[in-house]
């Protein structure tokens, strides 16, 4: 390659003068990006506080994720909720097949809990506070059938879905959540319902769901055909 | 006019490798972080992989220019930006008409930074790759990390295109890392020290021509 080319016109190195300091600087970038591996999390989750009231009101928030949440979608356009033709349907090995309008939901008894999102690739929100319906409530309503052990989400956001067990289902704090921090879900974040598992990652809290199908085994989910782990147990190694 | 080379080929090949990479992860990296282009856009999977093949693709093309390249002409480059004179000091502080040599006080900091960047980038990157899938890998602040160097970096950017592109002062530097060479009256307005340095011997056997008029 630099056989034929012209050679750059070069300062003599002993023409130079000054002295070689650059590299302190570059090793001190490296350093303290390096130590951000450690202290960036609880910052990001400072300055988020502080941006997120201004960002919110300005509507920054739609640009740059100030909340500390990511919106992640598979599909190319969210789904759009329509109050009067929406139903959540519990089908598959049920003795009662169920249809539950947006008000039928509403009508059930409330339940509330403050948790928090871990996403699998990393940040966190603390303090979520959610509002729903216990999922034992559905089920209750559907009669799973003896050899049902395992529920699949099913999202209107085609074609993700993913499965729980039922003793991963059967968890105090699984929420069917059509509540986030005091107002109705937000479309980004799956409006009108969203399965809430606090202690796995949020891949498994099904955004948009539409259909619970009780199955007799569990199959893996959309991010799991791609390499992501079925049973999504929180690290110890994270800040709860 | 006589014309002074600037860049080797090595130098400019490292150039727009990793800028033509940045690009791309830059374009494929907001659609998968800003909410409003996420959701327009969507389609997670297919961009996250283009996103990690863009950076593979970038990690590989680096080292084969380094490889085949001129290396010799990639560690003098490395001694310039690492050696900083009173001259480059003054230029930082503010005089621009401090006699800067190949690279001035500001270029030295930038290309430094993008250097120092480029690493942080890649470890975090991978941090995060392995940390989706072994929790031993999984610190509360890699995200930070990632996306703050995004945001840095962004500045940065804007700052280079400007002085690169758009500043008529600046812009003839253009020329350098596309041709190679650029003009000697605008090489002399702005860096005095290394037109005017005494001639470097040429390696032995080698008989190329400092200035080549044009």
């Amino acid at each position: 390659m630099h056989e034929n080319e012209q050679r750059p016109r070069e300062i003599p190195r002993e023409h130079l003068g000054g002295r070689p300091i650059g590299r302190y600087g570059f090793l001190g970038v490296l350093g303290a990006g390096a130590a951000s591996v450690v202290w960036g999390g609880p910052i990001s989750r400072t300055l988020s506080r502080v941006i997120n009231p201004v960002a919110d009101s300005t509507g920054l928030s739609k640009v740059i994720p100030t909340s500390g949440w990511r919106i992640y979608t598979v599909a190319s356009t969210m789904p759009k909720f329509d109050p009067a033709t929406w139903r959540l349907t519990v089908g598959g090995l049920v003795e009662t097949p169920v249809s539950l309008s947006y008000a039928d939901l509403m009508e059930m008894s409330r339940a509330e809990q403050v948790s928090t999102f871990h996403c699998v690739t990393g940040w966190v929100v603390k303090d979520v506070h959610w509002a729903g319906v216990r999922l034992h409530e559905v089920l209750e309503r559907a009669k799973p059938a003896s050899g049902a052990t395992a529920l699949r989400f099913v999202s209107s956001e085609q074609p993700y879905d993913d499965s729980l067990t039922r003793a991963q289902a059967a968890l105090p704090d699984v929420l069917l959540a059509y509540e986030m921090d005091g107002l109705p879900i937000k479309r980004e974040h799956g409006a009108p319902l969203r399965l809430v598992i606090p202690d796995m990652y949020g891949y498994k809290s099904v955004k948009w769901v539409s259909q619970i199908t009780l199955e007799g085994v569990a199959r893996d989910g959309y991010w799991e055909q791609r390499g992501y782990d079925r049973d999504a147990w929180v690290g110890s190694n994270d800040s709860r | 006019m006589g014309r002074i080379e600037r860049f080797t080929l090595t130098e400019r090949a490292l150039h727009w490798v990793h800028a033509v990479a940045f690009f791309a992860m830059l374009l494929t990296g907001l659609a998968l972080y800003l909410p409003a282009l996420e959701t327009a856009i969507g389609r997670r999977g297919l961009v996250k992989s283009t996103h990690l093949w863009s950076a593979i693709a970038w990690g590989a093309a680096l080292v084969i220019v380094v490889l085949v390249g001129n290396r010799r002409a990639l560690r003098r480059t490395a001694q310039e930006l690492d050696n900083f004179d009173r001259d480059d000091l003054r230029f930082l502080t503010g005089r621009s008409g401090a006699p800067q040599g190949r690279f001035n006080g500001g270029q030295k900091v930038n290309a430094i930074l993008t250097v120092a960047f480029a690493l942080l980038f890649a470890v975090s990157g991978v941090l995060l790759w392995l940390g989706e899938r072994d929790t031993r890998f999984r610190f509360d602040g890699t995200v930070f990390l990632h996306d703050a160097l995004m945001w840095v970096s962004l500045v940065l950017l804007i700052g280079h295109l400007y002085l690169a592109v758009i500043n008529p002062r600046t812009r003839h530097a253009l020329a350098g890392i596309t041709e190679g060479s650029v003009r000697e009256d605008w090489a002399r307005e702005h860096h005095a020290k290394w037109v005017d340095a005494p001639a470097v011997a040429p390696p032995e056997g080698v008989a190329t021509p400092e200035r080549s008029p044009v």
